[in-house]
């Protein structure tokens, strides 16, 4: 491994795919440049977002009539139990991790690469195998006991199927930890010189705390499976009391990777939101430090309150407190994140396009789940909704009006970075609407279900929660609808689209200080680091100026300092 | 420093002499050994997982080991244990001899720590083969044979990398002074299987 000195088109050479073939043909190979990968990241897993929401349409349609008339009751198990798996081990965490972490790292902190990109291919490749392993699941009889897949209830029914769950839950998580270690290494590595950890963008702060989460909590998870797949195969009693074992245990494993989970999927859009905001806003951010910091409290406070979710599994009263104060805690630096958005927000001369109007969504919607969570956070109130609908909407506002919003602001956001191409406003403004009613009409209702004791995971139910579940059904094929605007929209702006120049929204971070879409290994002169990254208003930028980044560096070097 | 503007001085870079002058990204050793790193800690995480299991199961359960099963014979997992700890010092010297350009020594020192590796793991596969006790045999049973069958997994992926800096220490000028990657790679590997093993000794066996 002599160093020699290499010449920067060898060095471009050596991230060539190098089959000579047409501009797409690059998506389908073994690419190591994180700009293919994250695109690579993006559309694999919107595809499983898909078929996830097919999986959900077909629940919400079992459900839009109490008797259960549409599919049996085992198939009903299976859908709403890979629906889940595929939305959080298929989507929203690759996408959020995977997909902008990889495109958007690198060029941020003017990096020609992420750390390792082999391993960052690798990590990748292991998402459509995982992926396809789970779904084939459904031709031996997918796994019906939740995405949980608590025993004993995963050991008794269905093997096949919960053994197929185990592997592809075994090889996403995997994937997961490979592309932490690249993340981490990378930003701690690999900032450009001059860019202090305080002059980062506030995505790599969000990716920093989101990547610590996975290093450390995933593990856990594969040891959880490693034991439930001996008593699964082998017949051993790790989690069957009848052979001394204790299901409990359990639980506490796997939550304590899944609890962390939930920020591992909401950290990387808060970062995004952070960067999106103040962009269209015109606005520097509100309370930098701040927020970067409480991204790393939110990933500390993440790791010691899982057992919250078990408040009725027999834990004790003493712990039980123990777990509700630290998660009420959790919304203090959640809150400090809110409140610097919305004081990002305030005042500023607003740009009202698609990526802006997602990202409002995002923080009104996260709010409302948030509050939910709170609610859920209390001992006595979520002993009396544990295990019904309230808790089906709290998640969905959480996961679905968090981590999807947030996803699709990035998308509107980044979309000319990536693509070179600009996205229709128009369709983008009625993907926009479709969405925010779909998605209300169908789980702000939940809460009133929950709330009158309607439980979860069962195909028929009371005929008195017969309207209110119609409602939810009729929302969620709004929302099953609202993703066409969108699929017509990517495809044919990719295609057809304006082109995009290197800053569309005059924005200050480093990605936009190159081509759109960047050049392989990012940037073709040197960037230079002239402010930090939200210096919009400053007396470079006022509010409301919108200025190109030659003038502005023409402004910075006609006087220095 | 969030709105103020840069020193001009500290970002007038010179990136791109500075990417020439250290190869391409693939070769930043600290990178590497900074992912190895982060590596290890994801693996400490399953043990410590495994670890919080096993104690668990052996707090809640009453007879932790049944009626009428004599405790686990101690000497030939002790001496097991003494070797691979012995092992780690062997392989550091190692490490030590390709710092001094010592290539001879690098295999030496590998050599011998494969050896007694590959004695520890067929020290273990004897043990498994005469307890008293079978996979399924109760609870602690199950826990002791996925632990350690575990752990024996990670000392033969370990044996691996080290056979393979052997296999490619053939060629004289593979490794150096300067590029031995591969070499501390495989050493903190082993040493972290190392000191697993001295956590799972202790809990499996001494406590």
């Amino acid at each position: 491994m002599a160093q020699t000195q290499v010449p920067p088109e060898a060095a471009k050479a050596a991230h060539a795919t190098g089959n000579g073939g047409p501009e797409w043909r690059k998506y389908i190979s073994f690419s190591t440049d994180h700009k293919v990968i994250g695109i690579q990241y993006l559309v694999t897993t919107f595809l499983f977002f898909l078929v996830g929401g097919a999986l959900a349409t077909a629940v919400r349609t079992e459900l839009a009539t109490p008797q259960a008339d549409f599919v049996s009751r085992e198939l009903y198990n299976s859908l709403f139990t890979v629906h889940a798996t595929v939305m959080i081990f298929l989507w929203i965490v690759p996408a959020g991790t995977g997909g902008f972490g990889n495109y958007l790292i690198p060029l941020m902190i003017g990096a020609r690469d992420m750390a390792f990109p082999k391993l960052n291919a690798v990590a990748f490749w292991m998402i459509p195998p995982g992926g396809i392993l789970l779904l084939s699941s459904f031709f031996v009889g997918a796994p019906g006991a939740g995405w949980t897949s608590y025993p004993p209830l995963s050991t008794v029914s269905g093997q096949a199927g919960e053994m197929i769950w185990i592997l592809s839950v075994l090889i996403l998580g995997t994937s997961s930890i490979l592309g932490a270690i690249n993340f981490l290494v990378t930003i701690i590595k690999m900032r450009m010189p001059g860019m202090g950890y305080n002059q980062m963008p506030l995505f790599c702060w969000a990716m920093l705390s989101a990547s610590a989460l996975i290093l450390l909590s995933t593990p856990v998870l594969a040891g959880a499976l490693i034991l439930l797949s001996f008593d699964l195969i082998v017949g051993t009693t790790f989690f069957n009391p009848t052979g001394g074992g204790d299901p409990i245990v359990y639980q506490h494993m796997f939550w304590f990777y899944s609890h962390p989970a939930v920020y591992i999927m909401i950290l990387p859009m808060f970062g995004m939101i952070s960067e999106i905001l103040p962009v269209h806003a015109r606005k520097p951010i509100f309370g930098y430090k701040a927020i970067a910091y409480s991204s790393l409290a939110i990933s500390f406070l993440g790791l010691i309150v899982w057992a919250h979710h078990m408040f009725t599994s027999g834990t004790p009263a003493w712990l039980r407190m123990f777990f509700m104060i630290t998660t009420m805690i959790i919304a203090v630096p959640t809150g400090i994140k809110v409140f610097s958005w919305l004081a990002t927000l305030w005042g500023g001369k607003l740009r009202l396009n698609s990526a802006l109007l997602f990202g409002m969504g995002f923080v009104s919607m996260f709010v409302i789940g948030g509050l939910s969570g709170i609610m859920v956070a209390s001992v006595p109130f979520d002993i009396h909704v544990h295990d019904t609908y309230f808790v089906v909407a709290h998640l969905h506002y959480v996961l679905f009006g968090g981590s999807m919003f947030g996803i699709y602001s990035g998308l509107y956001h980044w979309f000319p970075k990536m693509t070179g191409r600009m996205l229709n406003e128009t369709w983008g403004k009625i993907h926009f609407v479709l969405t925010l009613v779909g998605f209300n009409m169908c789980f702000l209702p939940m809460h009133w279900l929950g709330l009158q004791g309607m439980p979860r995971r069962v195909a028929e139910y009371d005929p008195e929660f017969a309207t209110i579940n119609l409602v939810c059904t009729i929302g969620s094929y709004i929302l099953a609808v609202s993703t066409i605007p969108f699929i017509i929209n990517a495809v044919w702006s990719w295609i057809y689209g304006t082109k995009a120049t290197g800053n569309p929204w005059q924005a200050l971070t480093l990605e936009w200080q190159t081509a759109s879409p960047p050049p392989v290994e990012n940037f073709y002169d040197e960037p230079v680091l002239w402010s930090g990254p939200y210096d919009y208003g400053t007396d470079l930028l006022q509010p409301g100026e919108d200025k190109s980044v030659e003038e502005l560096l023409a402004e910075v070097n006609a006087n220095p300092g | 420093m969030q709105g103020s503007t840069v020193d001009s001085g500290q970002t007038a870079l010179n990136y791109q002499t500075e990417a020439i002058a250290s190869g391409h990204h693939g070769e930043h050793p600290d990178h590497r050994i900074f992912g190895v790193i982060m590596f290890l800690v994801a693996e400490s995480m399953i043990f410590l997982g495994l670890f919080a299991a096993y104690l668990t199961f052996k707090l809640n359960t009453p007879d932790w080991r049944p009626e009428g099963e004599s405790e686990l014979e101690l000497l030939l997992p002790g001496i097991n244990t003494l070797i691979l700890i012995a092992s780690s010092f062997v392989l550091h010297q190692g490490d030590s001899a390709i710092k001094k350009n010592n290539q001879a020594g690098l295999r030496i020192w590998f050599g011998a720590t494969a050896l007694m590796g590959a004695v520890f793991l067929c020290g273990q596969i004897y043990e498994y083969f005469h307890l008293p006790f079978g996979l399924k045999s109760n609870l602690f049973a199950s826990t002791f044979y996925v632990l350690t069958g575990f752990h024996g997994l990670h000392v033969l992926f370990g044996l691996l990398l080290i056979l393979g800096v052997l296999w490619r220490s053939r060629k004289s000028d593979h490794y150096n002074s300067e590029h031995h990657f591969g070499v501390e790679a495989a050493e903190l590997y082993w040493h972290f299987v190392d000191v697993v093993w001295i956590v799972l000794f202790t809990l499996l066996y001494l406590l």
